[in-house]
């Protein structure tokens, strides 16, 4: 008979504090009237910032719960920042741009701080069935949020697009749960890691179980071939939601890949690391390749995305090596907070340009950005050089990090893939930075506080801390995972 | 308070209080915006001046070591050793020099060309500045490799905005052709780094040869790691075949761009090579001598062969850069003292020749808008101080007796004749025609623009009520420094080699001893 013992909570406590709240916010909104639901973002916000509080003041505490089902170490509590970063970033963008376009509606808050709730709990989970559930709790919030644009056509069909390609993929990861179990006779990491170890070689039932996971997450994290809900998702959801997916769904995505792989399946390394290449590789060149054809923003940062899931999954390859994964682990968390960064500041100048019934979305647009908004154009000109690894950018820092990871690794090859597929996306990123500066054209943009604030900090943040590299070095790489 | 107080950061980030003033003026006020740009530009020569006094007294005390320099800890967690290095010797000091130097005259010639966007152009010129002078003075591959991807940032700008009618295709090639040698050595980089477990170049020179000799690094990687940063480099030099995002920058970018371009940008790669690749992979360099002596003379008769069917002016100085590089190219890879003296000494004479070349190309291309060679003719008598210095110029770029494009050749050859790294006589003898090649272009540009009958652009401008000008005074400031440096070095090069010698004859040392 298991017992409930208070401890358990306390190793979750910022996510019971986030769950409670948006549960409570949910009751809130209904009294608050119709067109003042700029309180409930700033309650929701109020929610996170506690949230973030709460895991900052524990970063230091290693522990684990609910016997051993979520655990709380210096990695969770990296992407717990990261993520309940994001939502605050998510928040500030939709502010005022939902109600410019119209969707202004409070339940619109409570249902991000639920997804978010489900990145946390991923972050923490150290068993398939809490995987399982965290997928779940993040993803179908996530796929209201996409159709929260409705009765806009693109935004209902990125809805249910996300919805069918992400309940097929969740159920890839259910099926591989399944065989994982028959195969080891266990959910938690622990028990399965002690059970492949005794196993000897692994049996083609753990291999395919762990291979669907690794399909599953695939989707989440948008990797090639699972990508192709990306670009139309992308762009039809509403931007600042788009933004937060772009960055919450895949650091929660990675978050389950890293702990599960690195975790549970050491021993399948010699296995999947092919497959793993292949997919890094393969996501680098297709995301960059069509990225170049694209001639509306959204869809050119879905590509985007998509590639940079591929260098991230590089550093993945090492997941069963023991000399070099804290390194790999740590150059993927840094990267996933560069990208971060990066993104939302160029998703921020998107809304910017973003005009109702999806006008302002093409790169031709943003034609005489450079002389209308000085200011804008060169935060964007920043994201699209980092987004690039060009210098002084945090991106260049990003790439150094993770190439290195991915060269100590013995992975040559696959880094010189990487470097080469950056340099097809020099082209697509110099374009729009080409088109702010040296076309000419009346673009129309919008100002607003929050929004402004956002690109205007990532730009900075962007720009400075690529001088100061060390003080994110030292916390990514302090944010071990542990085995409880 | 060393960062601040350092002379060879004060050199290298003086041009950003140009940034910051610039930021806070005006747009409206371009005369304002020209005077603070060029002010802090002279500021900063002065600075490298200051510098130069200083190295000479360290010099004095210690020769041919690095000195100023400074090394702080930067990035010191996760398994890196990333130092902030500076530090200046005998390779490096005349390329802070020239680009310190070329820098404020290059401003000054923008003064009635750049009309558009007066600040932005301020900004991303001195940003340059600061780019390039870090390449020349960086000591930690990482750092180095910063500043060396930063200068491709504003050059960008500087062609697609203020540059030709095909801008913006030439600055994408540009960006993607050099981006697409970097990249390759940021892995190499990487991949040192994670060998010798540092980034600082002197630390490596010291270390490697353990590694080398211990195995870790192979002869075969060796060879790779040379070819990665090679590809780099070759790319920015261009050496033959990887030449033809040059001509199509260059024509493209405004005057201050090309000046800035072939002056100091082209000088990055070819320091590259003895800063780099010589030093760090000595087996390697030697190994691949003959090779790279092969393309730089390829390089040398090919640019010059092509300079006879230019017939856009501008785009004949482009080509005659591909050939007077792969003089430089020669005389590095000779690896010998004399070699990488006269290497050196032509980075130099190449940044102020062909800079003036460009500056005078400008100043004729404002009044006419054209530089398609065959509708000049007789300009000589109707401006003879612009055909004079033109003359001048000219003559150094060809490289004649009493000038400094002469010593400079002439000590490569030599260096390049008595070669064991190259290993036969040869590739000097044909690299000699060259210079044959080239007095023929650059007199066959002299005499069609410069001698015989008026040519048609004389009635057109005439047609528009205008009348050819003579350089007027600013033109003259701007020409007379570079005239005096043509003579100088042309006559008494000797202060110059000093400077350079101790460091070069350190570096030849260490290489390892040519067997064939």
């Amino acid at each position: 008979m298991m017992q409930f013992d208070p401890n358990d909570l306390n190793s979750i406590l910022p996510l019971v504090v986030l769950l409670g709240w948006a549960c409570v916010l949910l009751l809130v909104d209904l009294f608050i009237p119709k067109g003042r639901k700029g309180w409930t973002a700033i309650l929701a916000a109020f929610g996170l910032a506690i949230s973030m509080g709460l895991t900052l003041g524990r970063a230091g505490q290693i522990g684990s719960g609910f016997r051993g089902m979520v655990v709380q170490d210096g990695f969770s509590t990296f992407l717990a920042v990261l993520i309940l970063g994001s939502g605050l970033l998510g928040i500030a963008l939709a502010y005022d741009y939902m109600r410019r376009m119209g969707w202004e509606r409070g339940e619109f808050y409570p249902i991000l701080m639920f997804s978010v709730s489900g990145m946390v709990l991923m972050a923490q989970a150290a068993d398939l069935i809490v995987v399982f559930l965290a997928l779940e709790l993040l993803s179908i919030p996530l796929y209201v949020l996409a159709a929260f644009g409705s009765p806009r056509p693109d935004s209902e069909e990125a809805g249910l697009k996300y919805f069918l390609l992400g309940a097929f993929a969740t159920g890839f990861v259910v099926y591989g749960i399944t065989l994982v179990y028959g195969a080891t006779g266990a959910t938690a990491l622990r028990e399965i890691v002690d059970a492949t170890f005794a196993m000897g070689t692994p049996s083609p039932l753990l291999l395919i179980g762990a291979a669907l996971i690794m399909v599953g997450f695939g989707f989440k994290v948008a990797a090639v071939p699972f990508h192709m809900w990306t670009p139309d998702v992308y762009q039809g959801a509403p931007t600042a939601v788009t933004a937060f997916m772009a960055v919450g769904a895949k650091a929660a995505g990675f978050a389950a890949l890293l702990r599960v792989f690195v975790l549970a399946f050491p021993l399948l390394q010699a296995d999947l690391v092919p497959v793993i290449w292949a997919l890094a590789a393969l996501t680098m060149l297709v995301g960059n390749v069509i990225a170049i054809a694209q001639t509306n923003i959204k869809r050119m940062l879905a590509y985007s995305s998509i590639a940079h899931a591929g260098y991230i999954l590089m550093a993945f390859v090492a997941f069963g090596d023991s000399a070099v994964r804290a390194d790999a682990v740590a150059s993927a968390l840094f990267y996933l907070l560069v990208y971060a960064i990066t993104s939302f500041g160029a998703w921020a100048v998107v809304i910017a340009l973003e005009k109702k019934d999806g006008r302002g979305l093409e790169i031709t647009d943003y034609a005489g950005l450079g002389r209308k908004r000085p200011a804008l154009a060169a935060a964007m000109t920043v994201f699209m050089l980092s987004l690039t690894g060009m210098p002084p950018t945090l991106g260049l820092i990003g790439k150094f990090y993770l190439f290195r990871a991915v060269i100590d690794a013995g992975q040559i090859w696959l880094a010189v893939i990487g470097v080469l597929t950056s340099l097809i996306s020099a082209y697509y990123y110099l374009r729009v930075v080409v088109t702010m500066y040296m076309r000419e054209g009346e673009p129309e943009t919008t100002r607003e506080p929050w929004l402004d604030l956002t690109w205007s900090l990532a730009a900075l943040a962007t720009v400075v801390l690529s001088f100061l590299p060390a003080a994110l070095f030292a916390w990514a790489s302090g944010a071990i995972l542990r085995l409880f | 308070m060393d960062f601040l107080t350092n002379p060879l950061n004060l050199v290298t980030f003086s041009p950003l209080v140009g940034v910051l003033l610039l930021l806070v003026l005006p747009s409206g006020r371009k005369n304002l915006l020209r005077w603070t740009a060029l002010l802090v530009s002279l500021l900063t020569f002065g600075l490298s001046i200051w510098m130069l006094t200083q190295f000479q007294a360290a010099e004095a005390v210690a020769p041919g070591e690095l000195h100023l320099g400074l090394s702080l800890p930067w990035i010191q967690v996760a398994g890196w050793n990333i130092t902030y290095a500076m530090g200046v010797d005998g390779l490096s000091i005349l390329l802070v020099l020239l680009t310190t130097f070329l820098t404020p005259l290059s401003i000054l010639s923008t003064w009635t060309a750049v009309e558009e966007r007066v600040k932005d152009f301020m900004l991303f010129f001195l940003l340059l500045e600061v780019g390039m002078l870090g390449v020349f003075l960086a000591q930690d591959l990482f750092l180095f490799y910063i500043f060396w991807e930063f200068t491709l940032v504003p050059m960008y700008f500087l062609i697609g905005i203020w540059g030709g009618p095909r801008r913006i295709y030439a600055a994408i090639k540009f960006f993607l052709y050099t981006m697409a040698g970097s990249i390759l050595m940021l892995l190499a980089i990487l991949y040192i780094g994670i060998q010798a477990g540092t980034f600082s170049v002197p630390e490596l020179i010291t270390a490697l040869p353990g590694l080398y000799a211990s195995g870790v690094i192979a002869l075969g990687a060796q060879m790779l790691l040379f070819l990665a940063f090679t590809a780099a480099f070759a790319i920015k030099v261009p050496m033959w075949p990887l030449h033809s995002w040059l001509p199509d920058a260059h024509v493209e970018a405004p005057t201050a761009g090309s000046v800035i371009l072939a002056g100091v940008l082209l000088k990055m790669g070819t320091y590259g090579f003895i800063r780099f690749n010589i030093p760090m992979f000595p087996d390697a360099a030697v190994k691949a001598a003959p090779w790279i002596a092969l393309l730089a003379v390829i390089g040398i008769i090919y640019g010059a062969w092509v300079c006879y069917a230019q017939k856009d002016v501008k785009k004949l100085v482009a080509y005659s850069s591909v050939s007077h590089l792969g003089f430089v190219m020669l005389g590095l890879f000779a690896l010998n003292a004399q070699g990488m003296e006269g290497a050196i000494l032509q980075m130099i004479n190449h940044g102020l020749s062909t800079g003036a070349l460009f500056l005078l190309v400008g100043m004729i291309y404002e009044q006419t808008h054209t530089r398609e060679i065959a509708v000049y003719g007789g300009l000589w008598k109707i401006t003879p101080i612009f055909g004079s210095i033109m003359l001048v110029v000219s003559l150094s770029s060809m490289g004649l007796p009493g000038l400094n494009g002469f010593v400079g050749e002439f000590t490569i050859l030599l260096g390049a004749f008595g070669s064991q790294a190259i290993g036969s006589p040869w590739f000097a003898g044909v690299a000699a025609a060259g210079v044959i090649m080239a007095a023929i272009y650059i007199l066959y540009m002299f005499q069609k623009m410069f001698l015989g009958p008026e040519g048609s652009i004389v009635e057109e401008i005439k047609k528009h009520g205008h009348a050819l000008r003579d350089l007027n005074w600013r033109e003259i400031v701007i020409m007379v420094p570079l005239l005096v440096f043509i003579f100088w070095i042309g006559l008494y090069p000797k202060p110059f080699f000093d400077l350079m010698a101790p460091a070069v004859e350190k570096l030849v040392e260490a290489l390892p001893q040519i067997v064939h």
